[in-house]
């Protein structure tokens, strides 16, 4: 189930924020400055540049490690799941971005501008949470096809005895 | 310069924006979408549009989507190497950085190449 917890933002520390603008404000800066320097070509693949990606991904990793510990556990190893599910959603959320950009490349010309680049964003919604329900739901059907299958064999174990 | 300044504010704010949402949600995995937000494409594609020109900001829009191609195998070769390996996410995220500069700038040279 998809939930909100107002409690996480209590986690991340002032300098975390911080360091999350800077590394947004250099990624765009820099994006703008490389499209000026090279032309749009080159310019447009950074649009989709993992800029806070490894500073997310970190975080995530110690705010986890510490929950762990706290509870009296081994968190490194938690830790490190922890930020590979993120990616692995990450991952997803990058097919939206494709959706996002292919409907600004092919909308944009003689349209609002406003519409467009709120119906992309709209599109990468669509796109990225249609893109993680489906895996969700493939993810449960292997487990229980998995697990029916383990019960059909423990039943025929028990059946030959 | 006051573009560049103005850029880094707006990028820092919109990328500020997403991470926050990705901290609000659960589980994990959902909250990763977020990751791949379009900030830095938000932040810039409007000024592009006021500044160059709505031909100009579909041409970046078209790159883009290679850009977006290699974020998807890129952090999914993090999620893998996360999976199996015991590396800390920091050293895997930025060790795997050039698997995108090597997708995206390939998949560009190929499209060039090509047309």
């Amino acid at each position: 189930m998809i939930g909100m917890k107002l409690d996480a933002l209590k986690e991340s520390k002032p300098h975390e924020y911080l360091i999350r603008f800077v590394f947004g404000g250099v990624c765009t800066a820099a994006a703008g400055v490389i499209a000026k320097k090279f032309g749009p070509g080159v310019g447009g693949l950074f649009l989709a540049f993992p800029a806070i990606f490894p500073a997310t991904a970190s975080l995530i990793e110690t705010h986890e490690e510490k929950r762990k510990e706290y509870a009296g556990m081994n968190g490194t190893q938690r830790g490190r799941k922890a930020a590979a599910v993120d990616a692995a959603g990450a991952a997803l959320g990058a097919i939206g971005l494709i959706a996002f950009a292919v409907v600004i490349w092919r909308m944009l010309e003689g349209r609002s501008a406003v519409f467009v680049i709120a119906g992309a964003t709209l599109a990468w919604a669509v796109t990225a949470v249609g893109a993680w329900a489906t895996r969700r739901a493939l993810v449960h059907r292997v487990c229980w096809r998995k697990r029916k299958s383990e019960a059909t064999a423990d039943r025929s174990v028990l059946g030959g005895h | 310069m006051t573009e560049t300044l103005v850029r880094f504010a707006i990028g820092g704010v919109v990328v500020s924006l997403f991470a926050v949402m990705g901290d609000l949600f659960r589980p994990k995995s959902f909250a990763g979408l977020f990751g791949a937000a379009p900030s830095i494409a938000l932040a810039t594609l409007g000024l592009a549009v006021v500044h160059s020109g709505k031909v100009y900001a579909a041409a970046e829009a078209r790159s883009m989507i290679l850009g977006a191609a290699a974020f998807c195998v890129y952090a999914t070769i993090v999620t893998w190497v996360g999976m199996r390996w015991k590396v800390g996410a920091l050293k895997t995220t930025l060790a795997l950085m050039p698997v995108w500069f090597a997708v995206s700038f390939g998949a560009w040279g190929l499209l060039r190449a090509a047309s």
